[in-house]
Protein backbone atom coordinates (compact mmCIF):
# COMPACT_ATOMS: atom_id res chain seq x y z
CA UNK A 1 0.00 0.00 0.00
CA UNK A 2 1.26 3.32 -0.71
CA UNK A 3 2.22 5.11 2.47
CA UNK A 4 0.38 8.42 3.58
CA UNK A 5 1.54 11.75 1.92
CA UNK A 6 5.21 12.53 3.95
CA UNK A 7 4.98 16.62 3.07
CA UNK A 8 4.38 16.84 6.36
CA UNK A 9 5.66 19.84 8.40
CA UNK A 10 8.58 18.17 9.15
CA UNK A 11 9.11 14.93 6.68
CA UNK A 12 9.50 15.80 2.68
CA UNK A 13 8.94 13.14 0.26
CA UNK A 14 11.99 11.80 -0.90
CA UNK A 15 11.72 13.27 -4.15
CA UNK A 16 11.37 16.84 -2.52
CA UNK A 17 14.09 15.95 -0.37
CA UNK A 18 16.29 15.59 -3.00
CA UNK A 19 15.52 17.86 -5.44
CA UNK A 20 15.80 20.52 -2.46
CA UNK A 21 12.25 21.84 -2.96
CA UNK A 22 9.35 22.41 -0.61
CA UNK A 23 7.08 19.17 -0.37
CA UNK A 24 3.89 20.56 -1.12
CA UNK A 25 0.78 18.76 -0.38
CA UNK A 26 -0.55 16.99 -3.31
CA UNK A 27 2.48 15.96 -4.54
CA UNK A 28 2.47 13.36 -6.82
CA UNK A 29 5.88 11.72 -5.49
CA UNK A 30 4.97 11.98 -1.88
CA UNK A 31 3.04 8.77 -1.82
CA UNK A 32 5.61 6.46 -3.31
CA UNK A 33 8.85 8.06 -2.39
CA UNK A 34 9.21 7.69 1.25
CA UNK A 35 11.72 9.94 2.75
CA UNK A 36 13.22 6.76 4.69
CA UNK A 37 14.12 5.25 1.18
CA UNK A 38 16.09 7.90 -0.53
CA UNK A 39 17.90 5.62 -2.74
CA UNK A 40 14.45 4.51 -4.51
CA UNK A 41 13.99 8.15 -5.27
CA UNK A 42 17.78 8.85 -6.57
CA UNK A 43 17.65 5.50 -8.97
CA UNK A 44 14.63 6.77 -10.54
CA UNK A 45 15.84 10.23 -11.08
CA UNK A 46 19.32 9.14 -12.27
CA UNK A 47 17.90 6.67 -14.64
CA UNK A 48 14.32 8.01 -16.24
CA UNK A 49 14.53 12.20 -14.35
CA UNK A 50 11.71 13.34 -12.61
CA UNK A 51 10.24 15.56 -15.12
CA UNK A 52 10.08 11.75 -16.97
CA UNK A 53 8.67 10.28 -14.24
CA UNK A 54 5.81 13.26 -13.28
CA UNK A 55 4.79 12.38 -16.81
CA UNK A 56 4.37 8.64 -16.75
CA UNK A 57 2.51 9.34 -13.67
CA UNK A 58 0.17 12.06 -14.80
CA UNK A 59 -0.81 9.50 -17.63
CA UNK A 60 -2.21 7.09 -14.91
CA UNK A 61 -4.72 6.58 -12.93
CA UNK A 62 -3.91 7.04 -9.30
CA UNK A 63 -4.59 3.47 -8.26
CA UNK A 64 -1.77 2.36 -10.85
CA UNK A 65 0.80 4.72 -9.89
CA UNK A 66 2.46 2.44 -6.91
CA UNK A 67 2.68 -0.75 -8.90
CA UNK A 68 4.27 1.91 -11.98
CA UNK A 69 6.89 3.96 -9.22
CA UNK A 70 7.82 0.32 -8.31
CA UNK A 71 8.63 -0.86 -11.48
CA UNK A 72 10.24 2.39 -12.48
CA UNK A 73 12.30 1.89 -9.59
CA UNK A 74 13.12 -1.77 -10.01
CA UNK A 75 14.40 -1.04 -13.84
CA UNK A 76 16.02 2.00 -12.77
CA UNK A 77 18.05 -0.18 -9.76
CA UNK A 78 18.87 -2.97 -12.32
CA UNK A 79 20.12 -0.31 -14.38
CA UNK A 80 22.41 1.03 -12.15
CA UNK A 81 23.69 -2.71 -11.02
CA UNK A 82 23.87 -3.16 -14.64
CA UNK A 83 24.43 0.41 -16.93
CA UNK A 84 24.56 -1.84 -20.42
CA UNK A 85 21.56 -4.39 -20.04
CA UNK A 86 19.45 -3.58 -17.51
CA UNK A 87 16.28 -5.55 -17.05
CA UNK A 88 17.09 -6.74 -19.95
CA UNK A 89 19.45 -8.79 -18.86
CA UNK A 90 17.50 -10.53 -15.93
CA UNK A 91 14.81 -11.43 -18.76
CA UNK A 92 17.45 -13.04 -20.97
CA UNK A 93 18.65 -15.21 -18.10
CA UNK A 94 14.83 -16.33 -17.24
CA UNK A 95 14.62 -17.06 -20.99
CA UNK A 96 17.20 -19.29 -20.74
CA UNK A 97 15.63 -21.09 -17.37
CA UNK A 98 12.15 -21.75 -19.43
CA UNK A 99 13.95 -22.68 -22.51
CA UNK A 100 16.11 -25.38 -20.14
CA UNK A 101 13.06 -26.40 -18.36
CA UNK A 102 10.67 -26.88 -20.88
CA UNK A 103 13.77 -29.19 -22.69
CA UNK A 104 13.51 -31.29 -19.26
CA UNK A 105 9.73 -31.43 -19.13
CA UNK A 106 9.75 -32.82 -23.15
CA UNK A 107 12.29 -35.86 -21.86
CA UNK A 108 9.88 -36.33 -18.84
CA UNK A 109 6.88 -36.84 -20.93
CA UNK A 110 8.84 -38.91 -23.68
CA UNK A 111 9.72 -41.21 -20.64
CA UNK A 112 6.22 -41.21 -19.36
CA UNK A 113 4.88 -41.68 -22.80
CA UNK A 114 7.23 -45.06 -22.93
CA UNK A 115 4.95 -46.27 -19.28
CA UNK A 116 1.86 -45.78 -21.69
CA UNK A 117 1.18 -42.49 -19.26
CA UNK A 118 0.82 -38.85 -20.40
CA UNK A 119 0.25 -35.68 -18.15
CA UNK A 120 -2.63 -33.85 -19.09
CA UNK A 121 -1.56 -31.16 -20.08
CA UNK A 122 -0.30 -30.06 -23.84
CA UNK A 123 3.67 -30.87 -24.84
CA UNK A 124 4.40 -26.99 -25.10
CA UNK A 125 2.78 -25.44 -21.34
CA UNK A 126 5.71 -22.52 -21.85
CA UNK A 127 2.38 -20.79 -22.77
CA UNK A 128 4.23 -17.41 -23.42
CA UNK A 129 2.89 -14.45 -25.52
CA UNK A 130 6.19 -14.51 -27.42
CA UNK A 131 8.23 -17.32 -28.52
CA UNK A 132 11.76 -17.75 -27.41
CA UNK A 133 14.68 -16.48 -29.06
CA UNK A 134 17.42 -18.64 -30.01
CA UNK A 135 20.36 -18.34 -27.49
CA UNK A 136 23.69 -16.90 -28.38
CA UNK A 137 26.58 -18.80 -26.81
CA UNK A 138 27.90 -15.35 -25.30
CA UNK A 139 26.43 -14.99 -21.77
CA UNK A 140 27.20 -11.33 -22.10
CA UNK A 141 24.54 -11.14 -25.28
CA UNK A 142 21.47 -11.19 -24.19
CA UNK A 143 18.45 -12.20 -26.61
CA UNK A 144 15.63 -9.23 -26.18
CA UNK A 145 15.09 -9.64 -30.14
CA UNK A 146 11.50 -10.44 -29.84
CA UNK A 147 9.14 -11.21 -32.41
CA UNK A 148 6.68 -9.36 -32.59
CA UNK A 149 5.89 -5.48 -31.53
CA UNK A 150 4.97 -6.02 -28.14
CA UNK A 151 5.93 -9.51 -26.43
CA UNK A 152 4.02 -9.89 -23.67
CA UNK A 153 1.92 -6.84 -23.85
CA UNK A 154 -0.43 -7.62 -26.82
CA UNK A 155 -2.38 -10.05 -24.51
CA UNK A 156 -2.83 -7.72 -21.50
CA UNK A 157 -4.47 -5.07 -20.86
CA UNK A 158 -2.77 -1.61 -21.22
CA UNK A 159 -2.05 -0.45 -18.07
CA UNK A 160 -4.16 -2.39 -15.87
CA UNK A 161 -1.33 -4.48 -14.82
CA UNK A 162 -2.49 -7.23 -16.22
CA UNK A 163 -2.60 -10.81 -14.47
CA UNK A 164 0.97 -9.46 -12.57
CA UNK A 165 0.00 -9.25 -9.65
CA UNK A 166 0.52 -12.37 -8.72
CA UNK A 167 4.43 -12.27 -8.66
CA UNK A 168 5.80 -8.60 -8.93
CA UNK A 169 9.84 -8.55 -8.28
CA UNK A 170 8.94 -5.99 -5.44
CA UNK A 171 7.23 -8.39 -3.18
CA UNK A 172 10.31 -10.30 -2.82
CA UNK A 173 8.84 -13.71 -3.86
CA UNK A 174 5.68 -13.21 -2.02
CA UNK A 175 2.35 -12.88 -4.01
CA UNK A 176 -0.11 -10.48 -3.34
CA UNK A 177 -2.32 -13.50 -1.18
CA UNK A 178 0.80 -13.74 0.92
CA UNK A 179 1.99 -16.87 -0.33
CA UNK A 180 6.03 -17.69 -1.25
CA UNK A 181 7.05 -18.22 -5.21
CA UNK B 1 18.17 21.07 -43.59
CA UNK B 2 21.11 18.61 -43.85
CA UNK B 3 20.14 15.06 -44.90
CA UNK B 4 22.91 13.54 -42.71
CA UNK B 5 21.65 14.34 -39.26
CA UNK B 6 21.32 11.16 -37.33
CA UNK B 7 17.47 10.77 -35.99
CA UNK B 8 17.99 12.08 -32.48
CA UNK B 9 19.53 15.44 -33.80
CA UNK B 10 16.42 15.78 -36.29
CA UNK B 11 14.02 15.25 -33.43
CA UNK B 12 15.87 17.59 -31.16
CA UNK B 13 16.08 19.70 -34.22
CA UNK B 14 19.75 20.81 -33.97
CA UNK B 15 22.73 20.29 -35.87
CA UNK B 16 24.49 16.99 -35.99
CA UNK B 17 28.22 16.99 -34.62
CA UNK B 18 31.12 14.94 -36.37
CA UNK B 19 31.22 13.40 -32.49
CA UNK B 20 27.79 13.26 -31.85
CA UNK B 21 27.04 10.59 -29.20
CA UNK B 22 23.77 9.18 -30.52
CA UNK B 23 24.73 9.03 -34.73
CA UNK B 24 26.14 5.65 -34.57
CA UNK B 25 22.51 4.11 -33.14
CA UNK B 26 20.48 6.58 -34.06
CA UNK B 27 20.40 6.32 -37.72
CA UNK B 28 18.08 8.73 -39.54
CA UNK B 29 16.20 6.09 -41.57
CA UNK B 30 14.66 4.80 -37.64
CA UNK B 31 13.36 8.05 -36.25
CA UNK B 32 11.06 6.24 -34.15
CA UNK B 33 13.70 4.45 -32.17
CA UNK B 34 15.26 7.88 -31.04
CA UNK B 35 11.46 9.21 -30.21
CA UNK B 36 10.67 6.19 -28.26
CA UNK B 37 13.71 6.14 -26.09
CA UNK B 38 13.68 10.26 -25.59
CA UNK B 39 10.12 10.10 -24.71
CA UNK B 40 11.03 7.46 -21.45
CA UNK B 41 14.16 8.67 -20.72
CA UNK B 42 14.92 12.04 -22.16
CA UNK B 43 18.08 12.97 -24.42
CA UNK B 44 19.73 14.02 -21.59
CA UNK B 45 19.73 10.67 -19.79
CA UNK B 46 20.73 8.81 -22.50
CA UNK B 47 23.59 10.74 -23.36
CA UNK B 48 25.02 10.63 -20.13
CA UNK B 49 24.40 6.70 -19.52
CA UNK B 50 26.33 6.48 -23.27
CA UNK B 51 29.07 8.69 -22.36
CA UNK B 52 29.74 7.36 -19.35
CA UNK B 53 29.99 3.92 -20.68
CA UNK B 54 32.73 2.23 -23.59
CA UNK B 55 32.45 2.81 -27.07
CA UNK B 56 32.79 -1.02 -27.90
CA UNK B 57 29.44 -1.14 -25.10
CA UNK B 58 27.14 1.29 -26.54
CA UNK B 59 25.26 -0.08 -29.16
CA UNK B 60 23.81 -3.05 -27.21
CA UNK B 61 23.31 -0.05 -23.72
CA UNK B 62 21.21 1.41 -26.65
CA UNK B 63 18.95 -1.90 -28.23
CA UNK B 64 18.56 -2.56 -24.02
CA UNK B 65 17.08 0.81 -23.69
CA UNK B 66 15.10 0.63 -26.66
CA UNK B 67 13.68 -2.60 -25.64
CA UNK B 68 12.83 -1.23 -22.06
CA UNK B 69 11.24 2.25 -23.28
CA UNK B 70 8.88 0.12 -25.89
CA UNK B 71 7.98 -1.81 -23.28
CA UNK B 72 6.99 1.07 -20.65
CA UNK B 73 5.13 2.37 -23.91
CA UNK B 74 3.13 -0.20 -24.45
CA UNK B 75 2.33 -1.04 -20.75
CA UNK B 76 3.18 2.28 -18.30
CA UNK B 77 2.36 0.66 -15.29
CA UNK B 78 4.45 -2.51 -15.45
CA UNK B 79 6.92 -1.92 -18.40
CA UNK B 80 9.45 -4.52 -19.09
CA UNK B 81 9.00 -5.83 -14.89
CA UNK B 82 6.09 -7.28 -16.48
CA UNK B 83 7.93 -9.92 -18.96
CA UNK B 84 10.09 -10.23 -15.81
CA UNK B 85 6.94 -11.47 -13.52
CA UNK B 86 5.24 -13.39 -16.28
CA UNK B 87 8.99 -15.70 -16.77
CA UNK B 88 9.11 -16.09 -13.28
CA UNK B 89 5.52 -17.20 -12.85
CA UNK B 90 6.01 -19.86 -15.75
CA UNK B 91 9.16 -20.86 -14.88
CA UNK B 92 7.62 -21.98 -11.35
CA UNK B 93 4.44 -23.46 -13.13
CA UNK B 94 6.97 -25.64 -15.00
CA UNK B 95 9.41 -26.56 -12.22
CA UNK B 96 6.19 -27.60 -10.50
CA UNK B 97 4.63 -29.65 -13.77
CA UNK B 98 8.41 -31.32 -14.19
CA UNK B 99 8.26 -32.39 -10.29
CA UNK B 100 5.13 -33.92 -10.96
CA UNK B 101 5.86 -35.72 -14.33
CA UNK B 102 9.24 -36.69 -12.52
CA UNK B 103 6.73 -38.43 -9.37
CA UNK B 104 4.54 -39.72 -12.37
CA UNK B 105 7.60 -41.47 -13.89
CA UNK B 106 9.11 -43.16 -10.81
CA UNK B 107 5.79 -44.60 -9.87
CA UNK B 108 5.35 -45.93 -13.70
CA UNK B 109 8.98 -47.46 -13.02
CA UNK B 110 8.20 -49.05 -9.79
CA UNK B 111 4.69 -50.51 -10.71
CA UNK B 112 6.75 -52.03 -14.53
CA UNK B 113 9.26 -53.12 -11.90
CA UNK B 114 6.97 -55.00 -9.53
CA UNK B 115 4.84 -56.31 -13.23
CA UNK B 116 8.29 -57.62 -14.43
CA UNK B 117 8.80 -59.21 -11.24
CA UNK B 118 5.58 -60.95 -10.77
CA UNK B 119 5.65 -62.21 -14.51
CA UNK B 120 8.64 -64.02 -13.63
CA UNK B 121 6.91 -66.10 -10.88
Amino acid sequence: MASSSSNTYNSPCAACKFLRRKCMPGCIFAPYFPPEEPHKFANVHKIFGASNVTKLLNELLPHQREDAVNSLAYEAEARVRDPVYGCVGAISYLQRQVHRLQKELDAANADLVQYGLSTSTPGNVVDLVFQPQPFPPQPLNPVYRLSGASPVMTQQPRGTGGSYGTFLPWNNGHDQQGGNM
Amino acid sequence: MNPKRCAACRYLRRRCPKDCVFSPYFPPNNPEKFACVHRIYGAGNVSKMLQQLPVQTRAEVVESLCFEATCRIEDPVYGCVGIISLLQTQIQKTENLLARTQAEIAVAQTKHSQNQHSEFM
